[in-house]
């Protein structure tokens, strides 16, 4: 199979907490795959030693290069947007694109100029002169411009609206993304990305929790609404979690036997975000 | 090649303030102060009646010099175009430092660090073009700017003796200017040699301090020296540690100042004089300097610091 990253026992350990703990995982080419976990879970540790900006101990082998090594090389197939606002506040757009066509072998220029004639930007515009949303628009355009195989995203819609929120996504899935991209991202605003993920990783403590694609986590995962009378049954199937909703209780399995499940009542395929916080139970307690 | 010619062009872009319009208006203010001093003198002049200045010694100007008076009046203005270069050649130093000192810095406070660090650039290059650029650049700009206010400075002159009726353009020629130029252009290199310990030593403080770059570039240096003093003092021997502050915490701080390889000592041995300044400031008394030791060690020691920073830029991020 072709891998874009092969990660086996991952670590990293900062003063006294471990940001990486023994972690391993596969993201195969052509995937969405969500990276998510709580604050201070190792998300971004996890994609710096990826984009070879951190050392660690363990294997990594990102396009079948070593990060630590050989990161010139790598990042002329990689691509990252680490939360808004990471460029440089003094540039100009028409400076900025001149900088990337010239300086990176695979950035199409026609391609950012088309996508940035979608936007209000102005050439002569400084980013400092821009809105989150507008810096993120730009950074977006010069990315997408850019034939790489493997596309990280650290928080990328951080303190946008809704309305900036939405068209990132809509933009990647519509003039970026192909079979032959993958694209990693991480992000707590879970219910924006769920229905463009092909896979789901959960990270907690610097450990891998969940590592499924989407289609898996449905067939694995279901939410069942039962009424107090059959609560008591359904509480002996080890539920994952329960909460209360007008009088019933939903409960949220763990590959149990589907049979029974329908027998307490209607089965749903539970949404990420409940699914996050019934794995996540507990972390900051 | 031409991912470094982009990156030197990056760094142009980020600090056009600094390398462009800092000796553009520190050459136009000195220019402005120079026709404030001479109107003021005009004005003044005509309110007292003294004229003696320009209408008794002044018209020997009209007859044709001999040998000896041109060449001193050539000197005199050649002098006039580096004075203006020295005073915009300070500014540069401080420009310069300062630059260095957030070369590396600067974008990880920032945090456009990710943004650099994304794009397949390699760090030994980055850092390279930023020394390429306060080293060789932004003296180049000052050279250029130095030149041309003191070029603006002789026309200057010139006119305000032309409306005293003293003709001094036929003097004009006199003067050196290619000469001059190619004296500040072919001194670069050797700034640019000579400024390495302090390049290579900003630029790792810049890539190594998490807070408060300057802080660590001036300070560590200077409390080495004090203690050195101390431990002098404690042994009894009243020996200075003078080298330690010349060679050591004045290369690594103050070598980005052009010109500072010149020194009261060799001013000395040149013959102090006026008549040998400029000598003094030739490109050959100049190039001396690349025969003591210390010149070389110093820039050796600027590399292997600059081998450092470019370590450090490698693996600090934005934390």
């Amino acid at each position: 199979m072709n891998a874009v990253v092969t990660a086996s026992g991952l670590s990293k350990r900062y003063k006294n907490t471990a940001a990486l703990d023994n972690a391993s995982f596969r993201i195969e080419a052509g995937r969405i795959v969500g990276l998510i976990g709580p604050n201070g879970a190792g998300k971004t540790t996890a994609l710096k030693a990826i984009l070879g900006l951190t050392d660690f101990q363990g294997e990594l082998s990102v396009l079948g290069l070593d990060p630590r090594k050989q990161r010139n090389k790598l990042m002329e197939q990689v691509c990252f947007i680490a939360d808004v606002a990471v460029l440089p506040r003094w540039i100009r757009v028409n400076e900025v694109v001149d900088f990337v066509a010239n300086i990176h072998p695979r950035f199409d220029r026609k391609k950012c100029e088309a996508f940035l004639a979608r936007t209000k930007l102005t050439p002569n515009q400084r980013v400092k002169q821009m809105s989150k949303g507008m810096i993120v628009q730009l950074h977006l355009a010069l990315v997408m411009a850019i034939d790489a195989r493997l596309l990280v995203l650290d928080e990328p819609t951080l303190g946008l609206d809704i309305l900036y929120r939405k068209q990132f996504y809509q933009n990647l899935l519509e003039d970026y993304f192909d079979e032959n991209k993958t694209i990693i991202v991480t992000t707590h605003q879970v219910e924006e990305v769920e229905h463009i993920l092909t896979d789901l990783m959960f990270i907690r403590d610097g450990r891998i929790v969940l590592d499924a694609d989407m289609d898996a986590v449905g067939e694995r995962f279901a939410e069942v609404m039962v009424g107090a009378d059959k609560a008591a049954e359904a509480r002996q199937l080890k539920p994952l979690d329960e909460r209360q909703v007008f009088g019933k209780s939903i409960f949220l399995f763990d590959g149990a036997d589907r049979a029974r499940l329908e027998a307490l009542g209607e089965i749903r395929r539970p949404s990420v975000s409940d699914l996050f916080v019934a794995t996540m139970k507990g972390t900051y307690a | 090649m031409k991912t470094f010619y982009w990156l030197v062009k990056r760094e142009f872009w980020e600090h056009r303030g600094g390398f462009l319009w800092t000796p553009v208006i520190t050459g136009g203010v000195f220019l402005l102060l120079n026709l404030m001093g001479i109107v003021a003198s005009e004005v003044i002049g005509s309110q007292h009646g003294f004229h003696f200045m320009f209408n008794n010694n002044i018209h020997i100007l009209d007859h044709a010099l001999n040998s000896d008076d041109a060449a001193r009046a050539g000197a005199l203005m050649d002098m006039m175009m580096y004075s203006t270069t020295m005073i915009i050649s300070i500014v540069l130093g401080f420009v310069v430092f300062f630059y260095c000192l957030g070369a590396l810095y600067d974008d990880r406070r920032d945090r456009s660090l990710l943004f650099w660090k994304s794009l397949p650039l390699s760090d030994s290059a980055t850092v390279l073009s930023k020394v390429v650029a306060g080293t060789l650049l932004a003296p180049l700009i000052a050279v250029v700017c130095g030149v041309i206010t003191g070029i603006a400075m002789l026309l200057l002159f010139t006119i305000t003796l032309s409306f005293h009726g003293v003709g001094a353009w036929h003097l004009l020629v006199y003067a050196h200017p290619f000469q001059v130029i190619a004296n500040l252009v072919g001194s670069i290199p050797l700034y640019a040699l000579w400024a390495l310990p302090s390049v290579g030593w900003l630029l790792l403080c810049s890539a190594w301090a998490r807070s408060k770059p300057f802080l660590w570039a001036a300070v560590l240096p200077v409390a080495v020296g004090m203690m050195l003093g101390w431990f002098n003092l404690m042994d009894g021997s009243f020996m200075g540690n003078g080298w330690y502050w010349r060679d050591v915490c004045g290369r690594i701080l103050l070598s980005v100042f052009p010109g500072s390889w010149l020194g009261p000592d060799n001013f000395r041995t040149m013959g102090s004089g006026a008549e040998h300044t400029l000598d003094f400031l030739g490109l050959g008394n100049a190039y001396s300097v690349m025969s003591t030791p210390g010149f070389w060690i110093g820039a050796l020691a600027g590399l292997a610091l600059l081998a450092g920073a470019i370590w450090l830029r490698r693996w600090r991020d934005d934390t």
